[in-house]
């Protein structure tokens, strides 16, 4: 199998600002390649370029065979692409919807019948077929999207958050649909805030400030932390954060909360115990300590722990 | 006088005509507490805040916010409050200490006070050398950040955050949390709605609402221990999972 999309130093300006710097990377086909990273780390302006909306200023790339800058109708037919605010007609039903992408990507006759019956049954909406978009949950207007991008079969996929604002089981749901078109052969590009979406991926890329800082496999990406990760716990729940000011352990240089848990990151060259000592004197209600293996969220605060203010 | 609960309802119900989107829901949140109002899409949670907020009638039943009747002084309730949503909609064209100003005096704050309050605020918000900036170009988390200090200028007791951190990226919304938990620690009462079940954790109590009406409420602890999950996102989905399948949201 070849590649859906390789890229070479990719670089995107608007105005005075960097939006996008000398990012290269290959998808392979069939594989979900997801992009993670902080707000305005570049996610949207790569996935546009990709897609052929926006050009790069510098660098080149090439999708499903086809150049981004020479072959753009080319590269058109045959990907799919959801933006973030992706435009349903709200007046319009399901069906309708799907019969108004049909019919801008050509798609008619016998073939549009059967690919509207395989959407309409795949994304589980076929029993909502005549609701008005409008009336729709977040979710499922989700997966009308998502459905609406498929009407015309391309086989790379690029999806721009597809899953914000979706609650978690509509989520888990979404992400069922991506993996049943994976086996069918489809390649997906997906940015995503949600780490364990990303964590789902074959492969990540982890942009800051418009450049690639991390790719691989998630299992990559954490194989590469570099420093001791301990998680500070308490059985009542949250442990909280030590006041502001409060000078950091030794050896620790990121401390932060996660999901409850108070995690500090660092070279750490004293026991565990004493660690929890230092935490206990801002902190009487931290428990226990334990060193822990990072997950792809660690990564980030890793990786985005130089960030400045705007 | 402060309640001990700040924000009650019994029996509060809505109707779309046929759709009842909010089912005969009570319960109470204590003053001073971060309680995390979650559910599925589609499950009613915007219809109740609107309802709370005073910004919409219900069909039956009643509410109190603030120690006032949500039929009948919701006048009285929208001054001591304060809401944001994920689709809040500052003025992007405006820099960020116009908004604050517009924002303060739509709540009736103005002179010295509203620029002490707005210094105080983004102080606070660690984002003064950002006043002069235009407010469209600053990334998403920075004007969520912004629209929590509109919200909070009035120094109203009770903040309603219908969705704050869709959309934003985990060290963000980390921060978010964390002025959130002051604001909480300095005495007001968080009402948050979120997607994020991690963000959960940090309340003191969470419910969730599932076809109208609310199907769990204790501590994300308590939660946890009754469904016999390891994460509040595997206690979440075992709760609406089932209720979910077979019915039409």
């Amino acid at each position: 199998m070849g590649d859906a999309a390789t890229a070479t130093g990719l670089g995107r300006n608007f105005a005075d600002v960097v939006a996008l710097d000398n990012v290269s990377l290959v998808v392979p086909e069939g594989k979900l390649f997801g992009l993670i990273g902080a707000d305005g780390a570049g996610k949207s302006t790569l996935l546009r370029i990709l897609v052929t909306l926006i050009r790069a200023d510098r660098g080149t790339a090439r999708v499903l065979g086809y150049d981004v800058a020479a072959e753009f109708g080319a590269i058109r037919r045959l990907v799919g692409y959801m933006p973030q605010k992706f435009s349903l007609y709200g007046d319009l039903s399901v069906r309708e919807n799907l019969l108004f992408f049909a019919e801008v990507f050509g798609v008619a006759g016998a073939d549009r019948r059967t690919r509207m019956e395989q959407l309409l049954h795949f994304s589980r909406l076929a029993e909502f077929q005549h609701r008005r978009a409008a009336k729709l949950s977040g979710g499922m207007k989700q997966k009308l999207a998502l459905s609406c991008c498929l009407i015309h079969t391309p086989r790379l996929l690029l999806l721009d958050e597809p899953t914000t604002g979706v609650d978690p089981v509509s989520r888990l749901e979404f992400w069922q649909i991506l993996d049943d078109l994976k086996k069918q052969g489809i390649t997906v590009i997906v940015s995503t805030p949600y780490m364990d979406e990303a964590v789902k991926c074959d492969h990540l890329l982890l942009l800051h400030r418009g450049a690639a800082r991390r790719q691989g496999t998630p299992a990559d990406l954490l194989a590469a932390y570099p420093l001791d990760l301990y998680k500070v716990t308490s059985p009542d729940g949250a442990v909280g954060m030590p006041p502001a000011g409060t000078p950091l352990p030794p050896g620790v240089s990121l401390m932060y909360q996660a999901a409850g848990e108070l995690r500090l990151a660092g070279v750490v060259t004293i026991p565990a115990g004493t660690l929890l000592g230092h935490i206990r004197r801002s902190l009487p209600g931290a428990a226990a300590i334990e060193r822990t293996k990072p997950t792809i969220e660690d990564l980030l605060f890793y990786e985005l722990s130089d960030r400045e203010a705007p | 006088m402060s309640p001990a609960f700040t924000i009650q309802s019994a029996g509060l119900t809505k109707r779309f005509g046929s759709f009842i989107a909010v089912d005969a829901v009570s319960f109470s949140v204590e003053a001073g507490e971060v309680f995390g109002f979650l559910g599925a899409n589609g499950a009613g949670k915007t219809t109740a805040i609107r309802m709370f907020c005073g910004l919409l009638e219900p069909t039956s039943g009643s509410g109190q916010v603030a120690g006032f009747d949500i039929m009948k002084e919701s006048g009285r309730i929208r001054t001591r409050i304060g809401y944001m949503s994920q689709k809040f909609s500052l003025y992007p064209d405006l820099t960020v200490r116009d908004n604050l100003f517009l924002f303060g005096s739509i709540y009736g704050i103005k002179g010295e006070l509203l620029r002490s309050r707005t210094d105080e605020m983004v102080a606070f918000l660690e984002m003064s050398n950002l006043l002069p900036r235009v407010t469209g170009t600053l990334p998403w988390g920075w004007q969520q950040r912004l629209s929590l200090a509109c919200a909070n200028l009035h120094h109203p007791p009770i903040l309603f955050l219908d969705e704050p951190t869709g959309s934003v990226d985990p060290v963000s919304r980390q921060t978010f949390w964390n002025f959130i938990l002051a604001l909480s620690r300095q005495g007001t009462t968080i009402f948050i709605t979120t997607h994020h079940m991690d963000e959960a954790e940090y309340c003191r109590r969470i419910s969730i609402m599932v076809s109208g009406r609310i199907a769990a409420i204790d501590t994300p602890a308590q939660l946890k221990k009754k469904y016999a999950a390891a994460t509040l996102q595997d206690a979440f989905i075992r709760i609406v999972q089932p209720a979910a399948e077979g019915t039409a949201p």
